[in-house]
């Protein structure tokens, strides 16, 4: 029977192709724009996990979320160090400035300032340079995708040469020198990341009473980071949270305040309804002009639990097969796209979550067709 | 409760001593469509032996009842009264899913309007009822192409019913009711749709490979050039039957 189903399926070309082209339209949507979604999402606090070092971000208690900068006067700094439990506290200056290009554009860069101490909180990964080399006069480092975009310098016929080792830049009217080239997650800003010094940093930055924008705390071994958090709010009337609770503030910030999650919320939903629409409406014409069939091979002897059997048998191989292109296409784009500004992540959560869409469509059609056999007369065979 | 065997055993008492071998026996079989004013009474309680090896016609005007009680015969419509044995049994008593086997198994039916799967071709649409009775596809595939060769389509195995003729489609339906050897063949109209050098060739066919001495064919239909190759024609009208008669002998 078996054999059956899927040669009055598949015989069915035009019909056979409508299903599944819908099913994987349907998974392909949903997987691509959750994706994307995902991606962006991870991009809000790229930053944040970035800096893998400190376990605790100390912050004005206003701040909602990673680009959400309160500036603190410097004396907050030695307040944190001051406090019980707290092992080492460094500042970080974050800030967008202007920098000037060689062609006179103006770019807005997130220039991040580290300690000068101990340039805790620099990029995760080097490509040419070294962090050390930030303590040079001038020196800042740039991210490989603004030097190669963003501030990249464009030449007469139009080719862009990478901004390099060596190569200066204005931030701010102030003269910076490239040390160093660095690899950092993408953020959901897409400017150029610079990194320096706290205090080069601050003379970069418009004169302003405050320019402290978080403290990075390690507790001391021994010290519950929880615990150091409440004490450190105590203490300092701060904010002060783990790297995970801030993270998921930025995440929340986005969600709540943004309409990201709407935006594409429709676009699943859509998907899932044109998927529907198409696979389900077709599946169940399909079962519908097959009804005399069904009817004949009742009569014939099958059993109506073999007719279900079919029905589920078909539904299945469509669900299958559309799933796996929608799925397959939404990789390939996730692939091709890996090194663009367009972002995507595909846990395995959305590979679910897809698939999840595919079962209910396919159940739903599956089930209509189904309670029309289940009733089917065999009589209905010599009609005419 | 009666038991399936009853249908695939030969009908070893039935068919000795003084009793005649009977495939059908219909008493005062009585079935109505509907409720209230919607009602349609088809039959009116139609009284009709068919013994074995006997091809019966079934005639009579539109809407007198001949599709209604050509199912109620072959097991897919409850009557709503009498009796009616196949074989010595009653389909109306089996559990539904005994009595949809032993359809299944016992009965083949050809249609006026072939009912041939259309993405199957001749030989797979053949081998339909030895695939719901579980036979292995390869074994299926080839009994379906000796039962083609005995319909003059043996050529025509691979060819889908579209690419058939409606004399050459109506065929492959024959071979589709003969090939699991059921013991009662019903067709309802099967010439109707096809030109008389056609009919005369399905007809033949029929004679040829749907009897034996324990297997029984009723054929409605309402074409009178096939009515001398039967070798009873039962009339029919307004839902019963009022006459049973020998056909006349064959022309020409
Ligand atoms: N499914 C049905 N519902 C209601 N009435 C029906 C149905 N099938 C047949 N009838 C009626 O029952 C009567 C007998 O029909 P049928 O057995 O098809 O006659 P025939 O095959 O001799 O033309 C007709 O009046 C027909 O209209
Ligand atoms: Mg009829």
């Amino acid at each position: 029977m078996n054999f059956i189903a899927l040669k009055m399926l598949i015989g069915d070309r035009a019909r056979y192709l409508g299903i599944v082209l819908g099913l994987t339209f349907a998974s392909l949507l949903i997987t691509q724009q959750s994706s994307i979604f995902t991606g962006l999402m991870t991009r809000t606090f790229g930053f944040i996990t970035d800096l893998a070092l400190p376990d605790i971000w100390v912050m004005d208690p206003k701040v909602q979320f990673i680009d959400d900068i309160k500036p603190m006067s410097d004396t907050q700094l030695l307040r944190v160090r001051g406090v019980e439990g707290v092992d080492w506290a460094v500042p970080l200056y974050k800030g967008l400035l202007k920098a000037r290009l060689e062609n006179g554009n103006f770019q807005t860069c997130n220039v991040i300032g580290l300690d000068d101490a101990t340039l805790i909180g620099g990029p995760p990964e080097m490509v040419e340079g070294e962090i050390a080399d930030l303590r040079r006069a001038e020196a800042v480092i740039v991210d490989d995708v603004g030097a190669a975009g963003k501030l990249a310098r464009v030449l007469p016929d139009g080719r862009r040469v990478p901004l390099a080792v060596g190569d200066s830049l204005e931030l701010n009217d102030h003269r910076a020198t490239v040390v160093g080239i660095c690899r950092v997650s993408r953020t959901f800003q897409s400017q150029p990341v610079v990194y320096t010094t706290y205090s080069r940093a601050t003379t970069f930055a418009p004169r302003e009473r405050k320019l402290l924008s978080f403290v990075l705390v390690k507790a001391r071994e021994g010290a519950g980071i929880a615990d150091l958090c409440l004490r450190l709010r105590a203490a300092t009337g701060l904010a002060a949270v783990t790297r995970a609770e801030f993270r998921e503030m930025t995440v929340r910030y986005f969600m709540k305040y943004t309409g990201i999650p709407i935006n594409f919320g429709i676009a699943v939903v859509l998907g899932f309804i044109v998927g529907t629409a198409i696979a389900g409406q077709t599946f169940y014409n399909f079962t519908l002009d097959n009804l005399r069939h069904f009817g004949a091979l009742k009569a014939m002897g099958t059993p109506t639990r073999a007719l279900l059997r079919m029905i589920i048998l078909q539904s299945s191989v469509v669900g299958f097969i559309g799933y796996g292109l929608g799925v397959g296409i939404a990789a390939l784009f996730g692939q091709l796209t890996r090194n663009t500004e367009l972002a995507f992540r595909m846990p395995w959560q959305i590979l679910a979550l897809s698939g999840g869409a595919v079962i209910v469509i396919c159940v739903a059609s599956a089930l209509f067709s189904i309670a029309k056999v289940i009733r089917l007369e065999p009589a209905i065979v010599f009609k005419n | 409760m009666s038991d399936s065997k009853a249908f695939s055993a030969p009908a070893a008492g039935a068919s000795n001593g003084d009793e005649p071998c009977l495939a059908i026996r219909c008493r005062s079989v009585t079935k109505a469509y509907g409720t209230g004013y919607a009602r349609v009474t088809a039959l009116r309680g139609v009284d009709l032996d068919v013994k074995c090896g006997e091809l019966l016609l079934l005639v009579g005007p539109s809407g007198c009842g001949k599709t209604t009680l050509i199912s109620v015969i072959a097991g897919i419509l409850d009557r709503d009264g009498g009796e009616c044995r196949v074989f010595g049994s009653d389909f109306q008593e089996l559990p539904a899913g005994e009595r949809t086997r032993a359809r299944g198994r016992q009965v083949g039916f050809v249609f006026q309007a072939f009912n041939l799967l259309p993405t199957l071709n001749a030989a797979e649409n053949v081998a339909v009822p030895l695939l719901i009775a579980g036979v292995a596809r390869r074994q299926a595939l080839a009994r379906a192409r000796d039962a083609l060769a005995q319909v003059g389509l043996a050529e025509r195995a691979s060819a889908l019913p579209a690419q058939l003729s409606g004399g050459q489609q109506q065929r492959v339906a024959i071979a589709r009711s003969l090939v699991h050897e059921p013991r009662l063949i019903v067709c309802d109209e099967p010439t109707s749709s096809l030109d008389h050098a056609n009919g005369e060739k399905v007809m033949e066919i029929m004679r040829a490979h749907a009897l034996g001495p324990e297997r029984a064919l009723v054929i409605v239909t309402h074409d009178a050039r096939i009515f001398h190759y039967a070798d009873r024609i039962a009339e029919m009208d307004d839902g019963r039957i009022t006459n049973v008669k020998n056909p006349p002998a064959a022309a020409g």
